[in-house]
C-alpha cells in the first residue's frame, strides 16, 4: 500500500517536472483586437484596421531591445521577412526608444512596419504574456496561431507551413 | 459674503462626492485585480505583482474603470485573452462542477460517517 502510494506520488511529480509551467489557453481562432498605436518612426497613431487589411497574411512580433532571447531570434525574423506571403509587424515592448531604434540598426529590419507598445497595454489586448512572442493572423484578421518565446529554425518551418 | 459661502460650500461638496468616488474606484480596481492570477508569476496576484505583465494588466484594468466598464466585462475580457485560468475564482460551468461540489460532497460524507459511528457507538 506505502509502496504503491510512493510510486503514484513520484508518478505526478515526475510528470508534473515535464510539464510546462506556462499555462496556453486554448487557441481558437480570435479575431485580432483594435487598437491604436504609435509608428515607431513617425510617432504617428494609426488605428489597426489600416495596417491589418483582410486578404493578406500578417506575423506580429512582440519584441524589445532589453530582451535577449528577441537577439536570438532576429535572424529568424530577417529571414521569415523574404517570404513575400506574408506581412511581419512588429510590436515594440515596454521599451527606451533609442535604444529599440539601435537595436534595429544594428541587428536589421525584418518588420514592413514597427509600433510602439510603451506600457505593455496592446500586448495585453493581443493576449500576450511578455517577450518575444509571435502571432499569426490569417486572412480573415484571425489569430490562429501564437508562440510564446523566442523563434528557432522549427518553429520557422512550422510558420512556413501555415503560410501555404 | 453669502455668496462666498455658498460658493464655499458647493466646492467642498463636489470635492467630496468626487474623492468618494475615486476611492470606490478605487477599491474596485483593487478587488479585481486581487482576483486575477499573474500567470508568469509563481503564485502571486497582479495586485501582488511588479512583473511587467502585471504592470500592463493594472493599466488596463484602470482604463476600463476610467471608461465606465463594469466589473462583470473586465472579468470577461481577461477570460477572452489569457482563459479561465488567470481568475483566482473560477465561475460554476460544466468544466468546474467537480471543483466546486466535491468540497460539499466530501463534508456530507464526513458528516454521514461521523454520524453513523456515533449511531453505531451509541448502539
Amino acid at each position: 500500500m506505502t509502496i504503491s502510494f510512493f510510486i503514484f506520488c513520484f508518478i505526478v511529480f515526475y510528470k508534473g517536472l515535464n510539464h510546462s509551467n506556462i499555462y496556453m489557453p486554448k487557441t481558437d481562432k480570435k479575431n485580432i483586437a483594435i487598437f491604436t498605436a504609435k509608428d515607431f518612426y513617425s510617432e504617428t497613431e494609426i488605428n489597426s484596421e489600416k495596417i491589418f487589411v483582410d486578404g493578406d497574411f500578417y506575423i506580429v512580433n512582440i519584441w524589445a531591445s532589453w530582451c535577449v532571447p528577441c537577439k536570438k531570434e532576429h535572424p529568424i525574423l530577417m529571414e521569415l521577412s523574404k517570404n513575400e506571403s506574408v506581412k511581419l509587424i512588429g510590436l515594440n515592448y515596454r521599451d527606451n526608444l533609442n535604444n529599440a531604434q539601435k537595436f534595429i540598426k544594428k541587428l536589421g529590419n525584418p518588420y514592413s512596419q514597427i509600433l510602439i507598445d510603451q506600457d505593455g497595454t496592446i500586448a495585453v489586448e493581443l493576449g500576450a504574456y511578455g517577450v518575444p512572442e509571435t502571432f499569426i493572423i490569417d486572412k480573415n484578421k484571425k489569430i490562429i496561431k501564437k508562440f510564446i518565446g523566442p523563434l528557432n529554425k522549427k518553429l520557422l518551418e512550422e510558420i512556413k507551413l501555415y503560410l501555404k | 459674503m453669502k455668496i462666498i459661502k455658498l460658493f464655499l460650500i458647493v466646492f467642498i461638496i463636489i470635492n467630496f462626492s468626487q474623492s468618494k468616488s475615486d476611492e470606490k474606484s478605487e477599491e474596485l480596481k483593487n478587488r479585481i485585480l486581487k482576483n486575477v492570477r499573474c500567470l508568469i508569476c509563481q503564485g502571486q496576484s497582479v495586485y501582488d505583482s511588479e512583473s511587467d505583465f502585471a504592470s500592463s494588466i493594472k493599466l488596463v484594468v484602470e482604463k476600463k474603470i476610467d471608461n465606465g466598464i463594469s466589473e462583470r466585462k473586465i472579468y470577461d475580457f481577461l477570460k477572452e485573452k489569457y482563459g479561465q485560468w488567470i481568475l483566482y475564482e473560477p465561475e460554476i460551468n460544466k468544466n468546474t462542477y467537480i471543483l466546486w461540489l466535491l468540497p460539499i460532497l466530501l463534508f456530507l460524507l464526513g458528516g454521514a460517517i461521523i454520524y453513523k459511528s456515533l449511531i453505531i457507538k451509541k448502539k
